[in-house]
């Protein structure tokens, strides 16, 4: 009887569990298939994708984000996240949304004033990973899915670390001829 | 009865040990220092195998020879009131003689280590390798800077010539190991260790990386070949050409497509707008007999495969999903066969 | 004695009925039982996991797994087979029968003995909940940074992996301080240090490694997963931290590590022989002293695990003498063993069988390990089959063999029946074979240039027929542990009945009725030899005083064991079982977060302190009863 009573218990904690595991880690992964398509880089707002990928649960995906974040060279405009040349991400203010869906059209149609458009020379898992990346830098994602630091000089603290900026409109500049 | 088990069982296997190939094999040595250490080896080998059979027979003898008892026969308890004498010489004969060995056994690995240290280094081809997951990025350094030139995943040295490889890490421990040239050493972030090796027999020998460094460890291999001085002056000067503007009009599709999408962003070509460094150094592409770090063939079908979906081969690797129109991937092929 | 007596002692010992007296359980033999069970459990769960990676390696580009599977799989078989099986399978049968051999009632602190089963076990489960969740970790057993790190492991599988070794640390430690203290203070009057069982020496060497041993692992963990949670840098060479700390750390753990697992089966093998060889083991002095020389010199070798490294060569070459020269004190204990064999009279039952299996498995084990220790060979060695090969060969011959040795000589004494000999040697020789089936081509593997945790490789390397030989050798593995459940289980209903000593035996734990009273001991016997079943009765043969209607325990002087005082030792109770579910909790919040440290003290610190809220009763009780002869 009492084992009967231990096993009911470690199913429920295996249940509770459950809640809590599994598309975390999966790893590797691949993209939705049939989100919009990555060949007319334009510099207006399009409509959101279709097919919105849940990378912001895996903490692969967004470990693959930070790797791309420093190999495409994301930090010369938008630094480690403060800012530069391009506006913070790691602040509340966004222009152009913040929801992961708006993300990826800025990463690959481009937005006015300088940000470039890299649709057409980044795959569509790629640019997932990156909107799940950049939306840890203002704390958006759990604390289990980002990471608490990088293997390098530290640029600041932590994603999983960081207060969760609440998102508000900022007004988009006019565009400058 | 156990000892004729595991002979048996030793002859099987060395046959069958002798499938295997030659150019990933420590027993083979190709180079001066894997030759010390296979001499080392050899020696080690046989005196362990000495110690083994003596222990293994010991037993055996003093197992045949002790009479059989039950667990009613009387104890024998002599012993707790007078000391043995005899079997304690005996003993102390044979731990004695332990002491020996192991001394030899420290004496040769010293004497190893000295002999490997002294490898002279006159003449030295200098690489700096550089370990990511999952490949090797080779950097050969000279006295003069505008000779430096730098490819990945395949290395060529000259037979005679010592080599002198510095390793760096990028992001995890990896490790060097090509067994028929040298033992391995890791690769360690912020840390720079030095590898010697030289190759005293012209030959194509593999190397892998030897310490788990995630989910491609076991498809990070390392191909290097040694040919003679002429043959190897011979190749790095082709690998010091930038890459050659394509000729034909569909290699020049070819060199939109690479530049237009995807592959500009990871991959550097010498000579192009190509100059990103999170993949391997594709200059001299079609110079290389493998692809995916030693794994593949490098000819057009495998490449295909590779370019259209890495994670079908090597998954978990860096390299994205390229979905191409077949035009454009024939053309990027055509292409990259020109990289010579 | 008499019969009321007797069952008045039996009353007291014994573990309270029931489902919730399940819980409060706190005999040594009960709790042993449990760990030995569930150290067990753990063998075959990670005995399946090798299973599954062997059928992966069976050919070459396999198919069975993936990557990522494959990865879990070595982490998960490692991990369960160093940390859940190995040591603690070790110290839960001393934890049987150290008070059985020294003639004591019971073991020193036995709720935190409890404590420190429930601990365990909670560890060991939420490692294969996690697992099974896909959170299992993936980085190897020994985790190197920065593979292990916050930013190549992403997600939490590392974590769970690094608590699962606080909650395994955490019992190893309490089960040392259980054991060292049963040792020193409670053997029977008249056992001096002198007249010690060789294998009670052994736990005591291993007790006291583990104190010096386990910190640092539970150090460099704790750094990790400061690293992983709250961003230090530890091991972050961008930051001033270094990746070699983690290995310095984990392997001056690491390395005694293995040698607590040798250690103990050393004893093992000292019991089994003087039993089977009907004389006491040659050389008991210098058997102590190279036990306690391992010991030592098992601290300084861990550097060995690290010569591909940029350490500096002369700082390599130590290493290597210190590796060369541990293997001789267990070259004394080896010759002392064989010469017993020798000049005594053999008994040729399924226990002494699996202890020669020794002079075979774990003698080429050592001699590999001696190719290892040298710096030069070891650059070509490292990380290769070979290695896998010479862990397995010191790891089965060394512990595990010797292990199925003492289970076959003492499950007589736990149950009270006899294993089935038949199938003993069945079950023997299955596993011999196999084991060498298995494991020695990798030898050649490793030579030929196969690296260790590679989920698959080319066809062209030549690798396929040893491998698939391999695979072949670890089903055959499979099937003798099979064979010896089946073996455990029917002997346990339908086994031949043993008497008190059924192998003729001459040490303490004998003495008493198969399986024991709850007390151990009726009376509690003076000692005046090693052997004291084997050697002529003296007078006097028991001290009195110890009353049978208390839990009351005579604590002896460390050297020469005159009887100190009586102490009274604490009855059943939950908390053992409700502090170890506070501290899960604790352990298992701070794999999420950091705050967990602060809010997981909390139950933690209300079930401590109801578990040692001072009574009344119990204060009078122990004025009463602990007084000095």
């Amino acid at each position: 009887m009492k084992n009967r009573v231990g096993s009911v218990v470690l199913a429920g904690l295996a249940f509770a569990l459950a809640l809590s595991g599994c598309y975390r880690e999966k790893r590797p992964t691949t993209a939705p298939p049939g989100t919009s398509g990555v060949t007319q880089p334009t510099s207006t707002a399009q409509p959101a994708p279709i097919v919105v990928s849940h990378y912001t649960d895996n903490a692969y995906a967004v470990s693959q984000g930070k790797t791309w974040y420093r190999a495409f060279n994301c930090n010369g405009c938008h630094a480690a996240g403060g800012g530069n040349m391009g506006p913070p991400l790691m602040d509340a203010k966004w222009r152009y949304g913040a929801d992961p869906a708006s993300i990826y059209a800025s990463i690959a149609y481009g937005r006015p004033n300088g940000m470039p458009a890299f649709g057409a020379h980044l795959t569509e898992d790629q640019i997932w990973q990156l909107a799940a990346f950049v939306r840890s830098l203002s704390g958006q994602l759990s604390k289990n899915v980002a990471s608490s630091r990088g293997d390098t000089l530290q640029d600041g603290k932590g994603e999983s670390r960081r207060e969760k900026e609440t998102p508000v409109q900022e007004q988009t500049p006019a565009v400058e001829r | 009865m156990k000892t004729r088990a595991a002979l048996f069982a030793s002859g099987a296997l060395a046959a069958a040990g002798a499938a295997a190939a030659p150019f990933q094999d420590a027993l083979r040595p190709a180079g001066a220092q894997a030759a010390h250490i296979g001499k080392l080896w050899n020696f080690t080998l046989g005196l362990c195998t000495l110690v083994f059979v003596a222990i293994v027979v010991a037993c055996l003898v003093a197992l045949w020879r002790a009479p059989r008892a039950d667990h009613e026969s009387m104890a024998d308890v002599s012993s707790l009131a007078r000391p043995e004498s005899r079997i304690h010489r005996r003993i102390a004969w044979a731990v004695g003689l332990s002491a020996i060995g192991l001394l030899a056994l420290l004496a040769a690995d010293v004497f190893t280590s000295r002999a490997m240290a002294r490898l002279p280094l006159e003449g030295a081809v200098n690489i700096e390798l550089v370990g990511h997951q999952w490949w090797w990025e080779a950097r050969y350094r000279d006295a003069d800077p505008s000779r430096e030139f730098t490819t990945a995943n395949e290395l060529h040295i000259p037979v005679g010539r010592p080599v002198i490889v510095t390793l760096h890490s990028s992001d995890v421990i990896h490790s060097l190991w090509i067994p028929n040239l040298q033992g391995k050493k890791d690769l360690i972030p912020g840390r720079t260790a030095i590898l010697r090796l030289r190759a005293d027999r012209p030959g194509v020998y593999r190397g892998q990386c030897a310490e788990f460094c995630g989910l491609e460890h076991a498809l990070m291999a390392l191909q290097v070949t040694a040919e003679p001085s002429q043959g190897y002056e011979a190749w790095a000067e082709r690998q010091r050409q930038p890459a050659p503007a394509p000729a034909t009009a569909l290699a020049r599709r070819g060199q939109q497509v690479f530049l237009g999408t995807t592959c500009v962003m990871c991959h550097t070509i010498g000579g192009t707008t190509a100059g990103a460094g999170l993949g391997p150094n594709l200059t001299h592409l079609a110079s290389r007999q493998t692809i995916g770090a030693g794994m593949f063939p490098n000819n057009r079908g495998y490449l295909a495969g590779w370019i259209a979906d890495p994670q079908a081969m090597k998954p978990g690797v860096n390299m994205p999903a390229n979905s191409l129109p077949p035009d454009d991937l024939q053309a990027l092929l055509t292409y990259l066969e020109t990289l010579k | 004695m008499t019969v009321r007596d007797a069952e008045q002692l039996e009353a007291t010992w014994r573990d309270p009925p029931g489902f919730f007296g399940w819980f409060c359980a706190i005999n040594h033999k009960t709790i042993a039982k449990r760990f030995m069970i569930t150290t067990f459990v753990f063998f075959v769960l990670a005995g399946l996991l090798a299973l599954a990676m062997r059928l992966q390696l069976a050919q070459p580009n396999g198919r069975v797994v993936g990557p990522d599977q494959y990865d879990q799989m070595f982490t998960m078989h490692g991990s369960t087979m160093m940390f859940l099986f190995a040591v603690p399978v070790m110290q839960a049968v001393a934890m049987y029968l150290v008070p059985l051999m020294i003639g004591a009632r019971s073991v020193a602190f036995p709720r935190m003995n409890a404590f420190a089963w429930w601990i365990f076990t909670m560890g060991g489960i939420m490692l294969y909940v996690a697992y099974f969740l896909d959170i299992g970790p993936d980085a190897g057993w020994f985790a190197y940074v920065p593979l292990s790190g916050p930013q190549y492991s992403p997600g939490k599988r590392v974590d769970v992996w690094a608590q699962m070794i606080t909650f395994t640390e955490l019992a190893a430690l309490m089960e040392a301080i259980v054991i060292i203290c049963t040792i020193l203070k409670m053997r029977a009057p008249g056992m001096t240090l002198n007249r010690m069982p060789l294998f009670v020496w052994t736990m005591l060497a291993t007790s006291v490694m583990v104190l010096f041993a386990m910190p640092a692992v539970m150090l460099a963990s704790t750094a990790l997963i400061c690293d992983r949670l709250v961003g230090t840098h530890f091991y972050n060479p961008g930051e001033g931290g270094d990746a070699l700390l983690w290995q310095h750390l984990f392997w001056f753990f690491g390395h005694p590590e293995v040698y607590l697992i040798f250690i103990p089966p050393l004893g093992f093998m000292s019991s089994i022989i003087a039993t089977f060889t009907r004389r006491p083991v040659v050389g008991y002095p210098a058997m102590v002293l190279a036990l306690i020389a391992t010991a030592f010199l098992a601290f300084g070798l861990w550097v060995h695990h690290m010569f591909a490294t940029n350490l500096p060569e002369l700082g390599k070459t130590f290493f290597t003498a210190a590796s060369l020269m541990i293997a001789i004190p267990t070259a004394v204990q080896i010759f002392c063993w064989i010469a017993t064999l020798g000049s005594g009279k053999i008994n040729f039952k399924t226990p002494l069988l699996f202890v020669l299996a020794f002079f075979v498995i774990l003698l080429a084990g050592g001699l590999t390990g001696l190719m290892l220790a040298s710096v030069s060979l070891d650059v070509q060695l490292h990380d290769t089959f070979f290695v896998v090969a010479h862990l397995h060969y010191v790891l089965f011959g060394g512990g595990v063999f010797p292990l199925f040795g003492a289970f076959y000589y003492w499950f007589p004494k736990f149950t009270g029946r006899m294993l089935n000999e038949r199938l003993g040697r069945w079950q023997f020789w299955l596993f011999f074979i196999g084991f060498n089936v298995t494991f020695f081509p990798m030898h050649i593997l490793g030579l030929q240039g196969m690296t260790r945790r590679i989920y698959t490789y080319p066809e062209q390397m030549g690798w396929g027929g040893m491998n698939l030989t391999a695979t072949v050798g670890a089903f055959m593995i499979a099937a003798s542990v099979l064979l010896f459940i089946v073996n455990v289980l029917v002997s346990r209903r339908h086994g031949e009945p043993a008497g008190a000593n059924p192998w003729g035996a001459g040490t303490l734990e004998w003495s008493m009725a198969s399986p024991p009273p709850a007390g151990n001991f009726e009376r509690v016997p003076v000692v005046h030899g090693r052997y004291p079943l084997w050697q002529p009765m003296q007078e006097p043969s028991h001290v009195t005083g110890l009353d049978n209607d208390d839990r009351v325990v005579l604590v002896t002087t460390v050297a020469d064991a005159l009887p100190d005082h009586r102490m009274a030792l604490p009855t059943p109770s939950p908390w053992p079982f409700w502090s170890a579910v506070a501290t899960t909790i604790f352990f298992i919040g701070s794999i999420v977060t950091p705050w967990a440290v602060v809010w997981g003290s909390v139950p933690v610190a209300i079930a401590a302190t109801l578990w040692f809220w001072p009574k009344r009763a119990v204060a009078e009780r122990r004025a009463r009863v602990e007084v000095r002869p």
